[in-house]
């Protein structure tokens, strides 16, 4: 199956191309299956390609194709080339197994949208950039699906482009993803001059042999932390992801969730030896970010009312500790927890359009409540995804969160409180968001009136094509947890997996005092998990105490609309003011040597138009005659 | 340097000639034709245009992609007492320009109607053809100057007779700007070809008999490098001599623009390298930081001002400073990635930005207004256009896959050894790109479509048969580009062996990649 690696990209693309060329023709829902068809086919070669791999000896789990010369010019060599190892696999199985599942939901979720088909000609397009993405044998082979998965993103999350917000929020999402792009772009520059090449092999070859490192290594670490930062939305660059919720609910559970924003996580784990070999301050600021991010987030979810603004804020905070387990030398950890995290926050986010689907395109919490009567699988999955997220044993999340928390602590304690009062607040606010939506009272009967234009308004149940992927996933988020327990070496089997790509980079923390008492941590981590669940019950639920969501929190700190202000106002102005100086000042002193000229000089006021025209046309017979006698010459001589 | 001396075999067909004199011929034709006849005088300037884009496309698959030097040299003398010959030549660094021309009149002649007086119209369309073909291929300095002055007449012609509103002054300020930079040349050209007499022994204006045989001393060289290359930084035109360009681009006719981006900033970014860096390599080291810089300001400046145009056309002439900007900095990085990147990306700009144009032409045709302020919700009403217009623009930004990336990001990541501020500032520009590109974007397609655009008719057929090779470019040249770096890299080669002959500076050669075959030879 190892040959067959090109396939595992080309499927998508296929299906994009001939979706491209009879869209129309296949409509619905020929045009979702195809598409579905054709990621789930990348699943089937990427299984097959996953256990050829786990077959060959640890050593040897690193294969490459190479399809032709992509930029050959002067030293730099380019190939389009994929990789297959542990790392690229994993991403691609989960990538197209939770793709697949997402198309699938998304055919009955776009049912009856005029652009069905062009939905999923996005969408396996993005999947196509994805692969390209994590496949990529070399970095530019990896920012070509860097920033085709951000040209998709601003494709689907302004899918519904009639709408000015959605609109808005796809241009902002590509503009802030640029920024994050110059900083991949000047790592790759970086590391090109350093190491010659922009493979990976090469460029971390270069990091193991002492020939990348210091301040080269901590360049090229940092600037690639900046493109991450963007692409996986961590401070200050995140703004964009919440915005994105503008598109449809697949899109952010696919893009905004599960897959894309998990791309600056994977290319920290790709070139690790560099990371490791850069001055230690690096890492420890990745860290800092990461927790830093996952905090703030976590704070500003506890006070949405959207439902999926809640789940948006969790992302930016998840993927926080995930940086957080970069900056802690826990690649594996990252990795763990960006796997289960594809599972509960896809489930979470296709429940949340299944309420939405079914509430006929409501959104706001407040107007939710006891939804779980009429919509009894949406809201038993979603309870899945909430204990898996929550930090409730044995639910996946728990497992992963844990082993970050345990490097954290390896690496500061410091990290690890502040990492546990996230955690608290994430127990905290996601039940909230499920006692809100599923428990309670129901709050939708008295907003019946203001519907009427949807009838006599009552929520109902998704069709099978929606709940199946719940089920599935719910299943996976439930079980997760087995790739990787804490009991004994034994069950290791993601680091052992990621051995062979990790193992320069991957801290060492046996004999730590943390290592040494992982189960007391295992315990803190329950009674924090278990706090913030009853706390929220109390609040929420019995509404025994009051809640304190002040306005600052649903504004996200003001940190976005100080952005908008700063842009709006003195960006604005300063960029008017070199539109104004170009036109003022640079070409009024060239009108200005023209007036000069003209009011000077009697003879020169004949070179205006009229003048001009005659010396054109003069200029030109001038030179035709002088080319046509060149010619009679030339054909005499 | 033999690389460069012009020995050719015998070439049965003199392919480089004909590509001058058949637009040529076509435009006497087409001016002699009768006024009774249109649909005569039209397929005679379709077929001449064909016809010479068919010799462009037979001259690259002629070429040989090993060889650096000038090649189907076709050279004659003229006036030999003044040493001024007919000498044209190919090289990796013109070729694609030429090929760029071919295909790109036959395109705007079919895909531009000027509607009125369309005689004359075609008439200059060739004249200008063929400047800017000998322009591309001469390599006699007199040569040069004619044909790099003929294209100003058709251009001002054409701007000033088929342009919009204010036409005559945008023609003027456009001939006057570049007459006075040609004016220099000029002069340039003159005493170039006087001082190299006391090297060579007898006066000649031959290009490369000059760059092998004189000897200039460093201050002479420098002077004469500035009269050339002022007149080449105007029609790059490189801050802060731009101010032309957003006149003339938005009142020319759609065809004018289009080839005026197309090709025609290209003689100059074209002429730094030929006329600049080839003929005095230590003037071009020697200054090489002020034009970095100013290309660097350029890129800047061009997106800044293009995010705040309320005028389409506008917008995408300041964004032609800009890109035009990631070209002058490849070219003074001096690196054979950034000077191949820049060569490419004269190609690619060309491309894209020619369908840029083609496309708020063709808004303009159905709105008759360019203010991006008067259009709304396009795409809800003609979402193939919508679509065409998206993927000329992502290559515009630069989105890796399509053909605008790989000029911007050799040029990049060629100059960053060489120039590394000068990228970390310039790299910003692709920010910047998607900024007023989005956005523009943004105001004009999405959104609900008001009532004076809901009207707004679909791309036609023979619109969509103008814009396919374009797109079709964009997306080859952006997945495949070694067949065009595989021929333009020889040339560069031997150009930047010549500097580093020439001068003390020295290119850097990666010495990590031990595999590569070619090293320092």
């Amino acid at each position: 199956m190892l040959d067959l690696l090109w396939l595992i990209p080309a499927l998508p693309l296929a299906g994009f191309v001939i979706i491209l060329l009879f869209g129309r023709l296949l409509g619905e829902p020929k045009a979702g299956y195809l598409a579905t068809a054709m990621v789930a086919g990348s699943f089937v070669v990427a299984a097959g390609v996953f256990f050829d791999l786990l077959n060959n000896p640890e050593e040897e789990r690193h294969h490459v194709q190479s399809l032709f010369s992509w930029m050959p010019v002067g030293s730099l060599k380019v190939d389009l080339a994929f990789l297959a190892d542990p790392l690229s696999i994993t991403m691609v199985l989960f990538v197209t197994g939770i793709g697949s599942l997402i198309h699938l939901y998304a055919t009955g979720y776009m049912h009856g949208d005029p652009k069905f088909s062009k939905f999923f000609l996005y969408l396996n397009l993005f999947v196509f950039s994805m692969l390209m993405l994590v496949m990529g044998e070399n970095l530019l082979v990896t920012f070509l699906g860097w920033e085709g998965v951000g040209t998709c993103s601003y494709f689907l999350i302004s899918f519904w482009h009639t709408r000015e917000s959605a609109a808005t929020a796809g241009k902002k999402a590509f503009v802030t993803n640029r920024v994050g792009d110059w900083g991949v772009m000047m790592g790759m520059f970086l590391a090109f001059g350093a190491a010659g090449t922009l493979s990976y092999e090469g460029i971390n070859h270069a990091a193991e042999e002492g020939i990348i490192s210091g301040v080269t290594a901590t360049a090229i670490a940092l600037m690639l932390f900046i493109g991450a930062c963007g692409k996986s939305a961590q401070l200050p660059l995140y703004i964009w992801l919440p915005d994105a919720m503008e598109g449809p609910t697949p899109v952010s559970a696919l893009i905004h969730a599960a897959t894309m924003v998990t791309a600056g996580v994977f290319l920290m784990t790709r070139v690790n030896p560099v990371i490791e070999v850069a001055y230690d301050w690096a890492p420890t600021l990745i860290a800092i970010v990461g927790v830093a991010t996952a905090l703030f987030a976590a704070t500003i979810a506890v006070a949405q009312n959207d439902i999926k603004k809640v789940l948006a804020y969790s992302t930016v905070s998840q993927l926080g500790f995930m940086f957080l387990a970069v900056g802690s030398g826990a690649y594996v950890a990252a990795i763990f927890h960006m796997v289960t995290h594809a599972f509960f926050k896809a489930l979470l986010f296709l429940g949340s359009g299944s309420v939405i689907h079914g509430m006929h395109h409501e959104q706001d919490m407040r107007k939710m409540g006891a939804l779980r009567l009429l919509m009894p699988i949406t809201a038993l999955t979603f309870i899945v995804g909430w204990l898996a997220i929550a930090g409730v044993p044995p639910f996946a999340g728990f497992w992963s969160k844990d082993e970050i928390l345990l490097y954290a602590f390896a690496k500061s304690p410091i990290l690890y409180v502040v990492g546990m009062i996230t955690a608290l607040l994430t127990a905290y606010y996601m039940t909230r968001q499920v006692i809100m939506v599923f428990f309670g009272e129901a709050r939708w009967h008295d907003q019946s009136d203001e519907h009427g234009a949807h009838g006599d308004f009552k929520p109902h149940e998704s069709p099978a094509t929606m709940w199946m992927p719940l089920v599935v996933l719910a299943g996976l988020s439930i079980v997760g947890g087995a790739m990787q327990l804490p009991f004994s070496k034994d069950l290791h089997f993601l680091e052992k997996w990621l051995h062979p790509v990790v193992e320069f980079g991957e801290a060492d923390i046996k004999g730590t005092w943390a290592y040494d008492n992982k189960y007391v941590l295992l315990g803190i981590a329950i009674v924090v998990a278990l706090s913030g669940i009853a706390a929220s019950v109390l609040v929420h639920g019995k509404k025994k105490v009051a809640a304190i969501e002040p306005q600052v929190l649903a504004d996200g700190w003001h940190y976005d609309s100080a952005i908008s202000r700063f842009m709006g106002g003195p960006g604005r102005k300063s960029f008017d003011a070199v539109a104004w100086t170009d036109r003022v000042v640079v070409d009024g002193a060239v009108n200005g040597v023209g007036r000069v000229v003209r009011t000077t000089g009697s003879f020169v006021r004949r070179a205006q138009t009229g003048a001009v025209r005659n010396y054109a046309a003069g200029v030109g017979l001038g030179v035709v005659a002088l080319l046509v006698w060149f010619f009679l010459r030339g054909v005499v001589l | 340097m033999s690389l460069f001396a012009a020995s050719s075999p015998a070439v049965p067909f003199p392919v480089l000639t004909a590509l001058v004199l058949v637009p040529l011929i076509g435009a006497v034709l087409t001016a002699i034709g009768s006024r009774h006849r249109p649909e005569i005088t039209k397929l005679v300037a379709l077929v001449s245009s064909v016809v010479t884009a068919g010799m462009s496309l037979w001259l690259l698959a002629e070429f040989d992609s090993h060889e650096g030097g000038f090649q189907l040299v076709s050279k004659h003398s003229w006036i030999d007492s003044w040493g001024i010959g007919w000498h044209l030549g190919v090289d990796g660094i013109s070729l694609f320009l030429v090929v760029l021309t071919g295909v790109l009149f036959p395109l705007v002649i079919v895909g531009c109607d000027p509607h009125h007086d369309e005689k004359p119209y075609l008439a200059w369309l060739l004249l200008l053809e063929a400047g800017v073909m000998g322009s591309f291929l001469s390599l006699d300095l007199v040569l040069f100057f004619l044909f790099f002055e003929i294209v100003l007449v058709p251009m001002y012609f054409l701007i000033g007779g088929w342009g919009y509103d204010q036409r005559v002054y945008a023609a003027t300020k456009f001939f006057l700007y570049t007459m006075v930079g040609s004016a220099l040349m000029l002069v340039g050209i003159v005493t170039t070809a006087l001082l190299a007499r006391d090297d060579l022994g007898r006066l000649t204006f031959d290009l490369v008999e000059i760059a092998e045989g004189s000897n200039f001393a460093a201050s002479t060289g420098r002077w004469l490098f500035f009269a050339f290359a002022i007149a080449f930084a105007v029609k790059v035109p490189l801050f802060p001599l731009h101010t032309w360009l957003p006149d003339a681009h938005t009142q020319a006719p759609t065809a004018g623009s289009v080839i005026l981006a197309g090709v025609l900033l290209k003689l100059g970014t074209y002429g730094l390298l030929r006329f600049g860096v080839y003929l005095f390599p230590e003037a071009a080291v020697w200054s090489r930081e002020v034009f970095l810089t100013l290309a660097v300001i350029g890129i800047i400046w061009g997106a800044i001002a293009a995010t705040m145009q309320s005028d389409l056309k506008r917008l995408v002439a300041y964004s032609s400073v800009a890109h035009l900007g990631f070209i002058v900095l490849g070219t003074f990085a001096f690196t054979s990635e950034a000077i191949s990147g820049g060569v490419m990306q004269m190609v690619n700009h060309g491309v894209s930005t020619g369908a840029l144009f083609l496309l708020v032409g063709m808004i303009y045709e159905r709105r008759h207004t360019r203010q991006i302020s008067e259009l709304k919700g396009l795409q809800k009403v003609a979402p193939i256009f919508a679509a065409a217009f998206m993927v000329v623009m992502l290559s515009s930004i630069g989105v890796p896959g399509l053909n605008g990336f790989v000029g911007e990001f050799l040029v990049l990541i060629g100059s960053f050894s060489t120039a590394r501020w000068w990228v970390v500032i310039g790299a910003t520009g692709v920010i910047l790109a998607a900024l007023y590109l989005l956005w523009a974007y943004q105001r004009v397609f999405h959104g609900e479509p008001d009532e004076a655009n809901s009207s707004f008719r679909e791309l036609r057929l023979r619109e969509g048969a103008v814009l396919f090779p374009f797109i079709a470019l964009i997306v080859f040249c952006g997945v495949y580009p070694k067949p065009m770096l595989d021929r333009i890299e020889p040339s560069v080669k031997s150009l930047l062996e010549r500097v580093e002959e020439k001068t003390d500076f020295v290119v850097p050669v990666s010495d990590h990649s031990g595999h590569g075959e070619e090293g320092e030879g």
